[in-house]
């Protein structure tokens, strides 16, 4: 029997020198990916690093500029009707109707992906519920919070429960408990062999939930593996010196420097950290040297390196170094 | 003693049922479920927002009134009365201003950004603009009916048949679809809700330089041939007459042409327009 072209290949997601342009602005300048199967994959950058493009570009919203990519085994180019059967998409701003309620939207949703109706509305029920929003079920998603219309939306997106769902920045606007929710509905998606590509920005998010992570950067992926491997490229232990004096910060990373390269100051928590090796005795030296320098410390910690750290040791800057209109954006975006 | 020498990798999650591919029949079937769908998600925003059709419902039997009873003993007609010349001509009129809805309602889900949902579900690219146009028919249906009462309640008497009375409002509905799509396009392409009030200034004098309120032979001789020349003008005369029960053949043919000739451009223009990637 022929192999039906969903089923063609092992990976979920295959791309394949992806580039895409807007004018003169390269969003995505070749990216090469391959997502197996029932895993969560996480697409880790800053503001503007190509995401949300790639995002759309797999869920066949916006051709690419050349390059190829495939989801469920379907080009998103020549099948792309069929792809749109197998994935499940939350956008980076929620995409709801208004003037429909909770439940309505959802069902809605459902029968577009071709269920019956009785189905439709059983699934739109019980996602109600997983998201807690029942009370706002029968109401109209005008009258919700920016959480709620979150919420929904992403329910929106499971409603078909697709092979292959994409998750743009998913956890953006939502409060600590419903970021949690939504982890734990995510990994239970996983192990029911949903493959699931989400985006986001929070280094932690990336480390909790995706079994590997992608790091993307100017348009190109510039690291991937698992969340440990990417620690590894740090190179052991991290050292963090939070000192008293802002005034100190520069001759704190100049003292530091002997210790491992590219010491990173963070001006807003007062903050010089530097990748070290595995021995700790090192504090002790960073201590004295520290100590003859007059740089008084307020803080010090020999640390496992976060996803931050890698971040740093990659490209440079920090993930969360983007400029005050993107983040405003960002935010209110995921509210909207 | 060593149980297991390596790790093995995390088990494969269990496969899944492959995606059926589905037949031409069934394809079709999904087809007209879609736009049945989306057609009744259209009209129950109607029904929820109906200050949307106070443009197309209010408006018009204000004019009808005034018109009737302010201008409408200075306009000399050669029918029985004012009303009775009027009715047809508002009545296109309001189905072109139900046209403009049809592009408001696409700008609207545009600019929320819920064609980014619509875009990615699989469903046929079409059906958003198939169930906005068949959504937007059925207003236009429920407000020439009622457009009818009131001229009736008025004064106004149809002088046909039964065919060619239900025939007056058709021809008007038909007339409006093409323009339905051209404002389709533009919906889907604008970048704001101000952009898309700026077409009411298009519409608004074509509807008036027409046979629509007064007789063209009472306009100054530069302006009747514009008058005589616009679509809207055979639109009107062809209403009128089935309305009258006159000999409405040439205008109707005349309005069958400029319709086949405005689908043939509106429509590529929508598609374009929603599929235009963005
Ligand atoms: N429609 C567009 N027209 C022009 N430029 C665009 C367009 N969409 C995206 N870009 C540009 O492409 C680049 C990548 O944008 P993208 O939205 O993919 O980034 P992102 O990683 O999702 O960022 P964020 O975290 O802020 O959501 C940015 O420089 C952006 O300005
Ligand atoms: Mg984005």
């Amino acid at each position: 029997m022929p192999v039906p072209p969903g089923n063609s290949t092992d990976a979920a997601i295959v791309v394949r020198g992806l580039t895409k342009s807007y004018g003169k602005v390269a969003a995505l300048r070749g990216v090469d990916l391959e997502v197996e199967r029932g895993i969560v994959f996480g697409l880790l950058g800053p503001n503007g690093a190509g995401k949300t493009t790639l995002v759309r570009i797999l869920t066949t919203l916006q051709p690419p500029s050349s390059g190829s990519a495939s989801v469920a085994g379907f080009d998103v180019q020549r099948d792309a009707e069929a792809l749109r059967r197998s994935i499940g998409l939350a956008g980076q701003f929620a995409a709801v109707d208004d003037q429909l309620t909770g439940l309505e939207n959802l069902e809605l949703v459902a029968r577009f992906y071709h269920l019956p109706r009785v189905e439709a509305r059983r699934r739109a029920r019980s996602l109600i519920e997983r998201f807690d929003l029942v009370e706002a079920g029968d109401r109209r998603a005008i009258t919700y919070s920016g959480g709620m219309r979150r919420r929904l939306d992403l329910a929106a997106a499971l409603v078909a429960e697709p092979e292959v769902l994409f998750l743009d920045e998913p956890t953006t606007g939502l409060d600590p408990r419903s970021r949690l929710d939504l982890w734990v509905a995510i990994e239970e998606l996983a192990r029911g062999g949903t493959t699931v590509l989400l985006t986001t920005q929070y280094l932690e998010e990336a480390d909790r939930l995706a079994s590997r992570i992608a790091v993307v950067d100017h348009g190109l992926v510039i690291a991937e593996g698992t969340a440990s491997e990417l620690k590894e490229r740090v190179g052991g232990r991290v050292v963090a010196v939070q000192v008293v004096d802002a005034g100190q910060l520069d001759q704190t990373a100049a003292v530091l420097g002997r210790f491992g390269d590219n010491p990173h100051v963070d001006t807003a928590a007062h903050e010089v950290s530097v990748g070290v090796g595995q021995d700790a005795g090192v504090m002790a030296e960073v201590v004295r040297v520290l100590d003859n320098a007059g740089i008084a410390i307020a803080d010090l910690a020999f640390r496992q390196p976060s996803l931050d750290d890698v971040f740093l040791s990659l490209t440079g800057r920090a993930a969360e170094d983007a400029d005050f209109a993107d983040v405003t954006a960002a935010i209110e975006g995921g509210t909207r | 003693m060593t149980v297991a020498t390596h790790l093995e990798p995390t088990p494969a999650a269990p496969p899944r049922p492959p995606v059926e591919q589905p037949s031409t029949g069934t394809k079709l079937r999904w087809a007209v479920q879609d736009t049945l769908l989306m057609t009744r998600r259209n009209l129950l925003r109607y029904v929820r927002l109906p200050e949307n059709l106070m443009g197309v419902t209010v408006q018009p039997i204000m004019f009808l009134v005034l018109f009737t009873y302010v201008l409408g003993g200075a306009i000399r007609v050669t029918t029985p009365d004012y009303v009775t010349y009027l009715l047809p001509g508002i009545i296109v009129q309001t189905m072109l201003f139900g046209a403009m809805i049809t592009g408001f309602g696409l700008a609207q889900d545009q600019l929320s950004g819920l064609f980014e949902r619509y875009r990615s579900l699989p469903m046929a690219r079409s059906t958003v603009i198939t169930g906005r146009l068949l959504a937007d028919v059925i207003a236009n249906i429920f407000v020439a009916a009622l457009m009818i009462a009131v001229g009736v309640a008025m004064g106004f008497r149809f002088g046909g048949s039964v065919a060619e009375s239900l025939a007056m409002p058709a021809v008007a509905i038909l007339f409006a679809l093409p323009i339905s799509g051209f404002f389709a396009a533009v919906g889907l392409t604008v970048r704001s809700m101000e952009a898309m009030n700026t077409t009411f200034i298009v519409i608004f004098p074509l509807t008036f330089i027409s046979s629509a309120f007064v007789p063209v032979e009472s306009m100054p001789s530069w302006l009747q041939p514009i008058a005589d020349a616009n679509p809207f003008t055979i639109a009107v005369n062809a209403a009128r007459a089935l309305a009258l029960g006159e000999d409405a053949t040439g205008d109707l043919v005349r309005t069958g042409v400029w319709v086949t000739l405005l689908t043939v451009i509106a429509v590529p223009l929508a598609v374009r327009a929603y599929n235009r990637p963005r």
